[in-house]
C-alpha cells in the first residue's frame, strides 16, 4: 500500500485516499453513509454480511464497500437506484431469519439490524416460511446469548481471534445449520470479552448484568474514568432512574481505543452491594449506633485530636482520586500524624528512600505496542492491566519478543519466552540476566550487587536472553508480583542495572492510581512532590506491627487490600479506634472498625486519575450518593474544617487540581532509581514452602470484589501445587490441605497444577479463604489436613 | 497461541493417528500446521468412525490451534461425524438426489433400512452399519441410482445387488 493518496469518485463528491484502503474507510472518513454489519474498523475484513454492497463503475455486479480497494480514478454510488436495490435485497435475506422480538430484546433501541431496517428493510416479507431456530448458549456470567438473533456477521469470532487473542467463539455448522457458539458448553473467559457484547450488531450477544434494567432510550450517559487499574480507560456510565444500569467504552484511540476490560464494564454491579454503608455510624459499648454526619465528624476531630500523633496510622486504598490522596495527607500532615502510607501490598521497605517519586510505564500507551522487546518482571497485565495487555499483545504480533520472569508459569495470550521461578529464585534468575548483560557489555559489578550477583553462574540461556535488549526499543517493567515480593529493592535494583546496562527503558505497571498518592506524598517519608520529609512516619508493616498503635485512620481501604491480612486484622483488632472512610464496609470491617463514615465511589465524586503513562483525567459524578454518602473529598474538607486547619477551603475538586497541577506535572516520570549501599540476600525458612499470593483478576479494590457477576468468574480457592509437591506430601486432588502462616492456618482443597514450580504454592491473596493467612509471597507451612 | 502442545491432552491420540498426522504436517511449510487438520481429523474419523470432543481437542493440542477451529472444521463438512451414535464399522450413503431418485433411489433407501432395521441417519445396533443421510448428489448419475460405501461407489443398483455387497463387509 503505498502513502501517496488517489483521488476517486463517490456519488459525484470527489475523495482521496491512499490506494489499496478499503472503500468503506474512505466513506466513513467523508461521513458518506454505507450501511453494514460485519465491517469494524477494527476487525479485519470479512465481507460476509453483504450489506455495504455499492455500485462501482466498469463492475458487473454491485461490490462490498468494505472489500473493495480504492483505485484512482474509480467511480462509486452509494445510493444510485442498483446500489439500493442489492441493499434492500440483502437486508431481506437478512430478515428471513431474523425474528420480530424487538420488543423483548435488549438491543432494542440500540440495534443495528433494527436502525438499518428502517432505511433498507420492506414492511412486508415474501418469505413465509417457518424461521430457524437456534438454542441458546450459557456462555457465562457476563454475556447472555439470543443466538436466534445472529446474522452470522462474526464480529465476535474475529474479535475473540484478533483483540482478545483467545479464539473461544466460533462459527459451527454449515449454510442453515450454522451457529455461533463455543461448540462445547463452556464460559467465556476472555478479560476482555464483554467488548463483543458492543461489537454484535443485533441482540445475540447482550449484556447479562444489565439485561431487562431499561431501554437505551430511557438511559442517559455520562462521561467518566474508570478506576480499577493504571490505564483509566475513558467510559461511558449509563444510568436510568438514578442508577447506573451499565458502563460502556468510550473511545480513546490513545488509551482504551474502542474497548475496556470486563473489569471496568461490570464493576458497578458492586455499587448495589449489602455491604453499601449508607448513614455514618459509630459503636459504642460494642454496639453500632447510627448518627448524624456531625456527630461522627465531632468524633472523629475528637478522637484525631485527643491521641498523641506518634500513636495513629494511616493507610489510603489505591482506587482513591488524586483529591482524595491530597487532602487525606494534607489532614493527617496537619496534626502532625507521621505514619501514612497507601502501599499496602508492598512488603519490602528496605530501599524506599532510593525509589524515584513517581515512576510510570516508561513510555506512552502508544509507544507501548512500538516496542521491539518487552521484559515483563512479575508482571501479569493480562490480569492486571487488561488494556495495557492488549498493547503489549499488539507488539508481539508486530514481532517484539516478550521475556517474562514470574513465580508461576502464566498464561499469556501471545507468544512469550517465560522463566518461572519461585519468588525467592526470581532474584537469582535476575541476577543471572543481570551478570550476563554485564559481562556482554564488559562492565564491573556495582558495589550493590556485589553479593547478589557473586554466587550466581551466567549460563548460555541467559546471554542468549539478553540479546533481546539489543533491539532499539526495548522495555523493561515491573509488575505487581514485583512490588509485592519480599525482595522488591532487589528486584528493583537488578532491573535498573539490567536498564543502564542495556540501554532499554524501564517503567511499572503500578497500582490503579498509586502514581498519585506517590506524587501528592501518601507515604511516610515524602511528602508532596516527592519532597523529604523531617521526620519520617513508619511505613504500612513497621506501623501494623507498632506496639504504641491506639489509632487507624482506613480511607478506601479493608482487609483485602492489605499484603498481610493476618498482622493487619491484629493490629486492628488491638487498636482503640479504628476510623473508616468507606462506601462499603462487611462484616469483618463492622468488627474492627469503630467509626464508618460512608464516602463516595467513583460515580458519585468528582476526581481525577493519574494513570501509568502519566496522564491527569478528571471527571465528574454520575449520581447522586444513595442515603448519606457524601462524596469523600468534601467529608475530608470538612474535617479539615472542625480540625481548625488551615487551607482547607476548596469548593471544587478543580481548585485542587488547579492548585496541584503545576508543582506535580514538573515531577520527573522516571522509574530508574538510585541504587542502594547494600542488598540483603533473602533465605528461606526451614521446612516451609513459598507462597505466591497473587491478586486474582477480580479482587483488586472494594469495588469489584461486590461485583456480583464477575466474582462468579473466578475458580474457587483452591491450593495449586506441582504434582511433584503433592507426591512428596502425599496429598491427592481434592484433599484439604493445611496453610499455616504465623499463628493461624486455613484449609483448602488441593489442585494438581503444573505452571507452579515445585517447592511453591498458589494460593491466592485478597480473598475470603486467604485473611487468615500471612504475607502474600511469604514462607509457608503445607501438610496435608 | 501456535505453540503446538504435543504433550498431554495429545496422548489421546493413537501412535498410528500421530503418525498420520505428521506426514500431513511434512507436507506443509512448518508454521502452517492448521493446513494438516483436515488429514488429521480424516486419520481419526478411520480409527473411530466419528469425531469425539476428547480427539478434537487432542489434534487442536497437536497441531497448536484452538479447540473452536477444530470443532468449525469437523461441524462443516458432512464426511465427518460428530455425534456418536454415527459411529460404525462402514458407513452407507445413498444417493437420493434427482438422477438417483428418478431410477429407484426410494427403494434402494427403503430396502436397506428394512434389511439393517434402522433408519435414515441411524447405526445398527452392533455398530457395523451406519445409513448417512446423504444431502448432495454423489456425481455419478450415469450409473444411477448408486450407493457410496465407505471409499467405495456402487453403480446400477438392485435390492439384490445391494445384499451382495452389504453381505459380503465384514
Amino acid at each position: 500500500m503505498s502513502d501517496e493518496l488517489v483521488s476517486f469518485e463517490v456519488n459525484g463528491q470527489t475523495l482521496q485516499a491512499r490506494p489499496g484502503s478499503m472503500l468503506i474507510a474512505a466513506t466513513d472518513a467523508a461521513g458518506i453513509t454505507v450501511p453494514r454489519f460485519c465491517y469494524h474498523k477494527k476487525l479485519s475484513v470479512a465481507a460476509n454480511c453483504r450489506m455495504c454492497l455499492v455500485e462501482v463503475e466498469k463492475a458487473p455486479k454491485p461490490m462490498p464497500a468494505c472489500a473493495t480497494p480504492i483505485m484512482a480514478g474509480m467511480k462509486v454510488w452509494t445510493n444510485s437506484p442498483k446500489a439500493r436495490a442489492a441493499q434492500k435485497d440483502v437486508m431481506e435475506f437478512l430478515l428471513i431469519n431474523h425474528p420480530l422480538d424487538c420488543p423483548i430484546c435488549d438491543q432494542g433501541g440500540e440495534c443495528e439490524l433494527q436502525d438499518l431496517s428502517v432505511g433498507f428493510g420492506n414492511s412486508s416479507s415474501e418469505y413465509v416460511e417457518i424461521k430457524r431456530v437456534v438454542r441458546d448458549k450459557d456462555i457465562g456470567p457476563l454475556i447472555e446469548t439470543a443466538m436466534t438473533r445472529c446474522i452470522h456477521c462474526t464480529r465476535c469470532v474475529r474479535f475473540g481471534e484478533e483483540i482478545a487473542g483467545l479464539r473461544e467463539l466460533g462459527a459451527t455448522g454449515r449454510s442453515q445449520y450454522t451457529e455461533i457458539g463455543t461448540y462445547v458448553a463452556k464460559a467465556v473467559t476472555s478479560e476482555l470479552s464483554g467488548n463483543v457484547i458492543d461489537v454484535c450488531p443485533v441482540g445475540a450477544l447482550t449484556a447479562k448484568p444489565s439485561r431487562y434494567t431499561a431501554r437505551p432510550w430511557e438511559m442517559r450517559s455520562y462521561d467518566s474514568i474508570a478506576p480499577h487499574d493504571c490505564v483509566g480507560s475513558n467510559i461511558h456510565v449509563h444510568t436510568a432512574r438514578g442508577k447506573v444500569v451499565r458502563v460502556v467504552p468510550r473511545e480513546n484511540e490513545a488509551i482504551n481505543e474502542c474497548w475496556i476490560s470486563d473489569r471496568d464494564r461490570f464493576s458497578y454491579e458492586g455499587l448495589q452491594s449489602q455491604d453499601r454503608l449508607l448513614k455514618p455510624q459509630i459503636k459504642r459499648d460494642g454496639h453500632w449506633k447510627e448518627v448524624s454526619w456531625q456527630e461522627a465528624l465531632e468524633s472523629v476531630s475528637g478522637i484525631l485530636r485527643k491521641q498523641l500523633a506518634f500513636n495513629v496510622t494511616a493507610f489510603a486504598g489505591s482506587s482513591s482520586t488524586l483529591e482524595e490522596f491530597f487532602l487525606f495527607q494534607k489532614l493527617l500532615r496537619g496534626l502532625n500524624i507521621k505514619n501514612i502510607d497507601h502501599r499496602l501490598r508492598q512488603v519490602d521497605f528496605s530501599d524506599q528512600s532510593f525509589v524515584p517519586v513517581a515512576s510510570g510505564l516508561g513510555v506512552s500507551f502508544t509507544d507501548l505496542e512500538q516496542q521491539q522487546a518487552i521484559f515483563l518482571i512479575g508482571a501479569n497485565p493480562r490480569h492486571d492491566q487488561p488494556m495495557l495487555n492488549h498493547r503489549i499483545r499488539k507488539a508481539s504480533l508486530a514481532g517484539a519478543r516478550i521475556l517474562a520472569l514470574t513465580p508461576r508459569k502464566l498464561a499469556f495470550n501471545y507468544a512469550a519466552e517465560q522463566i518461572v521461578a519461585a519468588p525467592l529464585a526470581m532474584v537469582t534468575e535476575l541476577a543471572v540476566l543481570v551478570k550476563a548483560a554485564l559481562e556482554a557489555a564488559n562492565q564491573t559489578v556495582p558495589t550493590a550487587l556485589a553479593d547478589l550477583l557473586a554466587n550466581v553462574e551466567v549460563s548460555d540461556t541467559a546471554r542468549s536472553q539478553v540479546e533481546l535488549f539489543k533491539a532499539p526499543n526495548s522495555l523493561i517493567l515491573l509488575g505487581q508480583m514485583a512490588v509485592q515480593h519480599s525482595a522488591f529493592s532487589s528486584l528493583r535494583s537488578l532491573a535498573s542495572v539490567l536498564a543502564q546496562v542495556t540501554g532499554a527503558k524501564l517503567g511499572y505497571l503500578p497500582e490503579a492510581n498509586s502514581l498519585a498518592a506517590n506524587l501528592v506524598g501518601v507515604l511516610p517519608h515524602r511528602g508532596l512532590a516527592g519532597k523529604a520529609v523531617a521526620e519520617p512516619g513508619l511505613h504500612v508493616n513497621a506501623a501494623l506491627s507498632d506496639k504504641n498503635l491506639t489509632t487507624v485512620v482506613l480511607m478506601n481501604a479493608e482487609l483485602d487490600d492489605f499484603a498481610n491480612p493476618q498482622q493487619t486484622l491484629k493490629a486492628l483488632r488491638a487498636a482503640k479506634h479504628v476510623i473508616v472512610f468507606a462506601p462499603f464496609a462487611d462484616t469483618q470491617a463492622r468488627d474492627y472498625a469503630t467509626v464508618l463514615l460512608p464516602t463516595s465511589t467513583f460515580v458519585e465524586t468528582s476526581g481525577t486519575l493519574i494513570n501509568a503513562e502519566g496522564l491527569w483525567q478528571s471527571f465528574k459524578g454520575v449520581v447522586t450518593p444513595p442515603g448519606e454518602v457524601r462524596p469523600l473529598w468534601k467529608v475530608l474538607r470538612v474535617l479539615g474544617n472542625a480540625l481548625n486547619l488551615p487551607d482547607f477551603d476548596y469548593v471544587e475538586t478543580s481548585e485542587i487540581i488547579a492548585e496541584l497541577k503545576l508543582e506535580l506535572q514538573a515531577v520527573p516520570l522516571t522509574a530508574m532509581g538510585q541504587l542502594p549501599d547494600s542488598l540483603m540476600v533473602t533465605k528461606q525458612a526451614a521446612n516451609t514452602m513459598q507462597r505466591i499470593g497473587d491478586v486474582p483478576i477480580y479482587r483488586t479494590d472494594a469495588l469489584v470484589r461486590r461485583a456480583k457477576s464477575l466474582q462468579a468468574m473466578l475458580a474457587s480457592p483452591a491450593v495449586r501445587m506441582h504434582s511433584a509437591d503433592m507426591d512428596r506430601l502425599g496429598i491427592t486432588v481434592g484433599d484439604l490441605v493445611r496453610l499455616g502462616q504465623g499463628d493461624s492456618y486455613v484449609q483448602l482443597p488441593a489442585e494438581a497444577d503444573e505452571a507452579v514450580p515445585e517447592g511453591c504454592v498458589w494460593v491466592q491473596s485478597a480473598t475470603e479463604a486467604a485473611r487468615a493467612l500471612g504475607s502474600a509471597f511469604g514462607s509457608i507451612m503445607v501438610d496435608k489436613g | 497461541m501456535t505453540v503446538a502442545d504435543t504433550s498431554d491432552k495429545a496422548t489421546v491420540l493413537s501412535a498410528h493417528e500421530r503418525a498420520e498426522i505428521d506426514s500431513w504436517l511434512a507436507r506443509y511449510p512448518a508454521e502452517q500446521r492448521q493446513s494438516a487438520l483436515l488429514g488429521a481429523l480424516r486419520a481419526v474419523m478411520h480409527e473411530d468412525h466419528y469425531l469425539s470432543v476428547p480427539k478434537m481437542d487432542a489434534v487442536a493440542a497437536y497441531l497448536g490451534l484452538p479447540p473452536i477451529a477444530v470443532y468449525e472444521v469437523a461441524s462443516f463438512y458432512s464426511i465427518f461425524e460428530t455425534d456418536e451414535r454415527a459411529a460404525a464399522r462402514h458407513s452407507i450413503s445413498v444417493c437420493t438426489n434427482i438422477s438417483c431418485m428418478l431410477n429407484g433411489a426410494d427403494d434402494i433407501l427403503s430396502h436397506i433400512e428394512k434389511k439393517l432395521g434402522v433408519r435414515l441417519g441411524e447405526s445398527t445396533p452392533d455398530r457395523k452399519f451406519y445409513l448417512k443421510r446423504e444431502e448432495e448428489c454423489l456425481a455419478a448419475c450415469c450409473g444411477a441410482p448408486m450407493m457410496q460405501v465407505d471409499h467405495v461407489y456402487y453403480t446400477e443398483l438392485t435390492p439384490e445387488k445391494v445384499d451382495s455387497i452389504l453381505d459380503g463387509l465384514e
